[in-house]
């Protein structure tokens, strides 16, 4: 009896270890959104900067991606939900309250100008008039998609962190830079992929911006808060993050340094790619294991609570 | 909206539309007298027609239930406090079982108001509630509380609703409407008490709805009308208030505090609020429970400022530097 | 209370917020001890040395309410010179037949008492019929007049002898004996005696399981006695009170469901005690004797008439020749026995499901396996009615089922909702329940199936000469129907009674007559119709009359909501207390008023005394404030009517896990043994089944599960059958939380899921440790969740005056890991059953 061991003393108390806030019940479909959503905003700025600057192969890409993307974050929407007019339903309300419908209009916004500019790639295969009409119909479109595409990058961090789902909310500062800065990555992996090294420079250097925006964000959130930052350095989350910063570290690295390399500039725009996936599951799993253990709901809370008598003992 | 809308002190039915609202009604939990029955479980259930959440035996003490979810919108906790000693644990009942009964006979061992150090027995979960002495007491407890939705002012669930399923009723209460709600169950995450769920069948938001089928009818809401020992009170919120500052008076010194009771906290206090006689941890509560929405405003300033920096980046990548 | 009766235990909560102290007494920590100030931890089967030492506390305390203990208890008669107590015979009294094991009661009688005490043979035969239930509500035979000493003085008088036989029941051996710690239990002596007296009074509730006992009766007998001395008894907020385990149990018992019982408490007639009509009247109303009984032959002759109307003369004997007869043991383990020996044919179960719910499980289902047929009416289809195909037996090869020959009829039986009727609770109060709605299907009410089979029966006897069928021919079945079905009110009316001649319903017992001119169907509750108005169906709401709220419902007898409410005046008729003010006589008016219907002749003064020779009612002092007692006492000594003794001793239970610290006479000597193959029983201190278990209900499920294991909602609350331990017996034994255990008794073994729990916790007792350990009674083999029955471990044994069988206590081992099944099962029992009788 006396040799058998005690409880390893912990510092909260809690009801049998059972989650106090629920995990969201999204499956990976919300992780893979995230991705595709950023993306398809990295897209569509990557195409209207590339159509600006005369850069074809770039807004070729970007439109036909951004469509592409947008069309898979519809599929996992809907996956999610389970029903395509359940998608449709949250068009019956406009509610500013809530970062979901908010963000539903955004999709559905920047869908339909992303889908204007990719249909208007195909303006040369079409008759003639359709064809004409098309081109400014595609470029208003375009301009318009990459007007919107920041909020599509980023309203899905505010989606996250308005929740009671512990190191996402603690996170909410920070993490719509990290999804800004992996929608950047990811657009740039895009063009770094389909230009030829000639039109690709913007693309190496939004690589640049976007890693550098993401690694910060990524690493604040990763390091300034508190007990809440640690469910995104351990387990599967950690492993996820620490795989996205060092694939963004070999992206940045490929595109700043295999300009010339046809292969490598693409290899480099994969590893974006991949790394702004890894970081989006991570940051998404990183929420989930928050909310599954009661101690990141309890201590934060008990700390706040301390802090607050605290002050008002002193005050 | 109000000044108060997102955080803050609030009335929340005229904050909500509703011209001539009749008093904001609630439930006071009164977890000093609640005797476990579970009537209040049964009761819901019947009325509300909510399925059986599954034959799992928990070994939660009593509570087979495993907390609120989609399919139990009330649910009894049940926490088996041993007493405690501070320091010196003498284990003396353990070793005399184990055969050396003079440590028994030294000890004065005896029945009621034995102290000793408590140990692990293999539950699961590594924290079991009690099990920590800091709070040194001479006898053994059993703690019993029937959880239910918080019906806050500040609403979480309500707030990030996209499609308008959850509402605010005209008593003040939070309610889902089965048909318009479409299953995103973006209100899961949201709740800060973690109490409404998703039905894996149909994907759907359920939790407690006050019995607004039955209030609306000047009826008693199942769960209350249940409770034998009016744990369970239901009535005006003010007055309900009022009643319960009595009663943690009147059990101060059985550690008795009150929990959801304050419109100055996280959520504008709750609709359904709670006399506990421990931390609101022990019972599965969040002991400081902010609404994520009061956040909402500097959310989006900083997903504004994100959005500026890609704009700024993507103009630079293009304008700047060499073709 | 919180546990098995949360509904009532609303009443302790609204005292406790009143300032009430709540102190709860029980082998483990339930429900109720979680709302109690004090919990008090008890080995089970050890209540009688505890109540023993509270009585001990009084009386070397002098805190008894002597001016109530004089006036209203037997404490100042004089008992026989030849009794001899416990104390002087190491554990019997005096009149031991080690033959027979039971008493000659002669040398328990009062001083001067004639010769009338119970001798052997017919303490053996009063046994057989379980005569203390038929003397539940009134004496055995005494003289009216005692010798007594009004100082308490006297060595032989009751106080004195009480004094004696307790003087033992120290704290210190109430802490060797029931291992509560002397300071635990003074504060439970403290608080009751202080909550006592002219200006408070205590009351005692206990849950039936109390009387699962082989000194069951003795228990509550030592429960009563600690009410009298203090004066809790007849007055506002006293009183000992069972709370019953179902729905109206008190209502079965006044209009029984037992085989020795008629309504009203009227004994069923023995074949050779009571073979004429004047010796079965005489036996009840003992026609020297004073008190209320003396008009026994009204209410006899009232429900012959109720029985057979006309066919009923005096001539006849009131038809007296076609009641059935007891001729020994016709309760229900004797007739389980019975079946298994092939005696029994036919049997009907309704809303019962012995085959979960009573002892010794595994007897149950073989005898109901041994029937020619089986009638089951209830509910659900439950494990009584399946067990021939489904029942554990048929996985040991006990039953085989193409070869089992019973043939059952299940009747899907109408539930509480779904019919009209009564309930009577634990203060005798009947309340009537409409019927919500119509059953579902071919369920039916008790009333239609009772009511056709009759008829049917009836019908087919029809022109029958032979004399057995004649009492069924004459029965009076000639209720109006409604539908198909009889009225409940009908039923209710002639239960109530009437005038034969022109069916005017009577106001009361008192109107009930010998002459055949009245009929009744229980004269307890004559008065329920009272005025043609269904007084059980009155529903006035608390707040619209006074506290004691005679508006609501009716209780019998006569609407007393308090019985013997005579002794809440004191002798001279006047107020204990202005607190505790309920019944008193008022001069000017020559009689008895107050809040309840007195419990006294109207208008017989406190000051009057009976003249010489004088019997029955006239024969009752204005002081004898328990009149259906012989002497108009409450006793607290019984000088007869117990078959194992006139004060409660402290014997261990049958199974024990320790010598008796007490007596070298281990277990009650005169308890009702069936020392068969088929019943064995576990070795006292055997080493082999070193623990003691107990059984009971959870609030979740309903007795035996057969209307909770069928729901869903019930069923998720408590999904499996499991067992409670101790952390240390866990670690004793190797037990792990939620892991499986297996629980071994000389009957059974059965597994169940381990919960470790602080709720338990071992006891020192008499020097060395007693773990205990506890099971619900709830799971079988059908219903949405199952599990092994823990009635399956307990063997029969029965306490002598009632015939209930001690289930509440018994010793056992638990091992970790799931039982064997198949024959295996069989054998893993046997071995640890030879393994005992091998070390013994």
């Amino acid at each position: 009896m006396k040799d058998r061991p005690m409880v390893p003393r912990a510092d909260f108390r809690s009801y049998y270890g059972r989650p106090i806030v629920r995990p969201a019940v999204w499956h990976h479909d919300i992780a893979a959104y995230l991705f595709t959503g950023g993306l398809a905003a990295g897209s569509a700025m990557l195409a209207a900067g590339g159509d600006a600057t005369g850069r074809p192969a770039l807004r070729r890409a970007g439109r036909v991606t951004a469509l592409g993307a947008l069309v898979a974050s519809t599929y996992f929407l809907v996956n999610d939900l389970g029903r395509p007019e359940r998608f449709h339903h949250m068009l019956r309300v406009a509610k500013p309250t809530s970062p979901m419908s908010m963000g539903t209009w955004i999709l559905s916004g920047f869908g339909a100008f992303a889908g204007a500019a990719a249909v208007a790639e195909a303006a040369p295969l079409l008759p003639r008039p359709l064809g004409r009409l098309l081109g400014p119909v595609g470029t208003a479109g375009q301009y318009a998609a990459a007007v919107t595409a920041p909020a599509l990058a980023t309203y899905t961090a505010v989606l996250l962190a308005d929740t009671a789902t512990p190191s996402w909310h603690a996170a909410y500062p920070e993490l719509p830079f990290v999804f800004a800065g992996s929608a950047l990555a990811s657009g740039a992996g895009v063009g770094l992929i389909a230009a030829p090294p000639r039109e690709s420079a913007p693309a190496r250097r939004m690589a640049v911006l976007g890693a550098a925006m993401e690694l910060y964000g990524a690493h604040r959130v990763e390091t300034s808060k508190g007990i809440l930052s640690e469910p995104y350095t351990q387990g599967r989350p950690g492993k996820l993050l620490r795989a996205g910063r060092t694939l963004t570290a070999l992206g940045t690295a490929g595109a700043l340094l295999g300009r010339r390399s046809r292969v490598v500039s693409a290899l480099s725009g994969a590893a974006l790619l991949a790394a702004s996936l890894a970081t989006r599951f991570g940051i998404f799993e990183g929420g989930i294991a928050s909310a599954e253990d009661p101690k990141y709901t309890v201590v934060p809370q008990r700390e706040r609570l301390a802090q607050r008598q605290q002050q008002h003992k002193q005050g | 909206m109000g000044a108060n809308s997102l955080y803050g002190p609030l009335d929340p039915a005229p904050d909500a539309g509703y011209v001539d609202a009749p008093p904001r009604m609630g439930f006071f939990t009164d977890t000093s007298v609640c005797i476990g029955c579970k009537a209040c479980e049964v009761a819901c259930k019947e009325w509300n027609g909510v399925p059986d959440d599954g034959f799992n035996l928990l070994g939660h003490s009593y509570d087979n239930t495993g907390g609120l979810s989609a399919n139990s919108w009330r649910a009894v906790a049940f926490i088996e406090q041993p007493a405690v000693v501070p320091a010196g644990p003498v284990d003396a009942l353990a070793e005399a079982a184990a055969g050396r009964s003079d440590a028994l006979a030294e000890a004065g061992c005896g029945g009621a108001g034995t102290t000793r150090e408590p140990e692990f027995l293999g539950m699961p979960g590594t924290d079991l509630p009690g099990r920590t002495p800091d709070a040194p007491r001479t006898d053994f407890r059993w703690l019993m509380m029937s959880n239910v939705c918080k019906h806050c002012t500040h609403a979480g669930c309500l707030d990030v609703c996209p499609t308008g399923a959850l509402f605010r009723t005209e008593f003040g209460t939070v309610v889902v409407q089965e048909d318009v709600c479409n299953g995103c169950g973006y209100c899961i995450p949201a709740c800060p008490y973690g109490v409404i769920d998703q039905r894996k069948d149909d994907g759907r938001a359920w939790k407690c709805t006050l019995c607004y089928d039955r209030i609306g009818d000047g009826l008693t809401p199942a769960c209350a009308q249940a409770c034998p020992t009016q744990s369970i009170q239901y009535g005006e919120l003010d007055e309900l208030r009022a009643r319960a500052a009595e009663r943690v008076e009147k059990l101060k010194d059985q550690g008795a505090r009150l929990y959801g009771h304050d419109p100055d906290d996280g959520v504008g206090g709750d609709g359904a609020f709670f006399l506990l006689l421990d931390e609101p941890e022990v019972y599965g509560l969040p002991p400081d429970p902010i609404v994520a929405t009061r956040d909402l405003p500097a959310m989006w300033k900083r997903a504004g400022l994100a959005g500026l920096a890609m704009a700024a980046a993507v103009a630079v990548s293009f304008l700047g530097g060499r073709r | 209370m919180a546990e098995a009766h949360p509904v009532g235990f609303q009443y302790v909560v609204e005292a406790k917020n009143r300032g009430a102290k709540i102190i709860h007494v029980d082998p483990r920590f339930t429900r109720t001890s979680a709302l109690a100030d004090e919990f008090v931890a008890v080995r089970a089967g050890a209540d009688i040395a505890f109540l023993g030492g509270v009585i001990n506390y009084i009386l070397s305390n002098e805190k008894d309410f002597r001016e109530y203990v004089v006036a209203y208890t037997n404490a100042s008669m004089l008992v026989s010179e030849e009794f001899q107590d416990t104390e002087d015979l190491d554990g019997l009294f005096s009149g031991y037949d080690t033959e027979l094991n039971v008493y000659d009661q002669t040398s328990w009688q009062y001083a001067g008492q004639r010769a009338e005490g119970q001798e052997e043979d017919e303490a053996h035969a009063d046994r057989e019929t379980a005569s203390g239930l038929e003397q539940e509500s009134h004496g055995p035979p005494i003289p009216a007049d005692v010798p007594r000493d009004l100082t308490l003085r006297d060595p032989r008088c009751v106080y004195q002898i009480l004094k004696r036989h307790y003087a033992r029941y120290t704290p210190e051996v109430v802490e060797q004996v029931c291992g509560v710690p002397q300071d635990a239990f003074l504060s439970v002596c403290e608080a009751w005696t202080s909550n006592s007296g002219r200006e408070r009074t205590t009351a005692l509730v206990y849950s039936v399981g109390w009387t699962q006992h082989s000194v069951g009766v003795q228990y509550i007998r030592t429960g009563a006695i600690i009410q009298l001395l203090l004066g809790n008894m007849g007055r506002p907020g006293g009183g000992v009170m069972a709370l019953r385990g179902h729905a109206s149990i008190q209502g079965s018992t006044d209009i029984p469901t037992l085989f020795n019982l008629l309504p009203g408490y009227l004994p069923m007639p023995h074949h050779q005690q009571h073979e004429t009509f004047r010796d079965w009247v005489d036996a009840i109303r003992n026609p020297e004797q004073k008190g209320f009984w003396a008009n026994a032959e009204a209410y006899a002759v009232s429900l012959l008439k109720a029985y057979w109307g006309d066919a009923a003369t005096e001539d006849n004997d009131w038809g007296y020749g076609w009641l059935p007869r007891l001729t020994g043991d016709h309760g229900t383990y004797q007739q389980v026995l019975d079946m298994i020996d092939g005696k029994i044919k036919g049997y009907f179960l309704l809303g019962q499901n012995p085959a979960v719910g009573s002892a010794h499980g595994k007897a149950q289902r073989l005898g109901m396996a041994n029937l020619d047929w089986l009638v089951v009416r209830d509910l659900f289809m439950i494990e009584s009615a399946t067990f021939w195909k489904d029942g554990p037996e048929v996985a040991t090869g006990e039953i085989i089922p193409a070869e089992c020959r019973t043939e059952v009829f299940f009747m899907p039986a109408a539930s509480h909702a779904e019919k009209e009727g009564t309930f009577t609770q634990t203060q005798r109060m009947l309340q009537w329940r409409e019927k919500a709605v119509d059953p579902p299907g071919d369920c039916r009410s008790e009333l239609w199936f009772f009511y056709h089979l009759g008829r049917r029966l009836r019908e087919r006897l029809a022109g029958s000469t032979l004399d057995r069928d004649q009492g069924l021919l004459n029965l009076t079945w000639d209720y109006p129907l409604h539908g198909d079905e009889p009225s409940g009110e009908d039923v209710l009316r002639e239960i109530n009674g009437y005038t034969t001649a022109d069916r005017e319903l009577v106001p009361g017992f008192a109107s009930l007559k010998a002459d055949g001119s009245t009929a009744c169907g229980c004269w307890i509750y004559s008065g329920v119709f009272k005025d043609g108005v269904n007084q059980a169906a009155r529903r006035k709401p608390g707040r619209e009359q006074d506290w004691v709220a005679r508006e609501w419902g009716w209780a019998w007898p006569a609407d007393r909501r308090t019985l013997y409410n005579r002794a809440s005046a004191d002798p001279e008729g006047r107020p204990w207390s202005e607190r505790k003010k309920y019944v008193w006589w008022d001069p000017d008016k020559g009689e008895w008023t107050g809040y309840d219907v007195p419990d006294f002749e109207k208008n017989k003064p406190p000051s009057y005394r009976p003249p010489e020779g004088a019997t029955g009612v006239a024969a009752i002092s204005g002081d004898d404030a328990f009149i259906m007692q012989g002497d108009g006492k409450g006793w607290l000594y019984a000088p007869s009517g117990l078959i194992d003794g006139p004060l409660p001793t402290h014997y261990e239970p049958v199974e024990s896990a320790v010598a008796n610290p007490l007596y070298g006479q281990q277990a009650n000597p005169t308890r009702k043994r069936y020392d068969r193959a088929d019943n064995p029983m576990n070795p006292s201190q055997s080493a082999v089944y070193p623990y003691v278990f107990s059984t009971s209900r959870l609030t979740e499920h309903h007795t035996a599960g057969g209307m909770s294991r069928q729901l869903a909602y019930l069923s998720e609350l408590q999904p499996e059958m499991f067992v409670e331990v101790s952390p240390q017996l866990a670690a004793e034994r190797g037990l792990e939380h939620l892991g499986w255990a297996t629980i071994v008794t000389a009957r059974a073994a059965i597994e169940a899921r381990v919960m470790v729990t602080d709720r338990l916790r071992p006891l020192r007792i008499d020097g060395r440790v007693v773990h205990q350990l506890w099971l619900p009674y709830h799971w079988g083999n059908e219903g949405l969740v199952t599990g092994d029955s823990a009635n399956d471990l307990i063997g029969i044994t029965l306490d002598p005056n009632v015939l209930i069988q001690e289930s509440k206590v018994g010793t056992c081992d638990i091992r970790p890991g799931r039982r064997p099944t198949g024959p295996a099962l069989i054998a893993f029992v046997n071995d640890y059953r030879k393994r005992a009788d091998g070390s013994q």
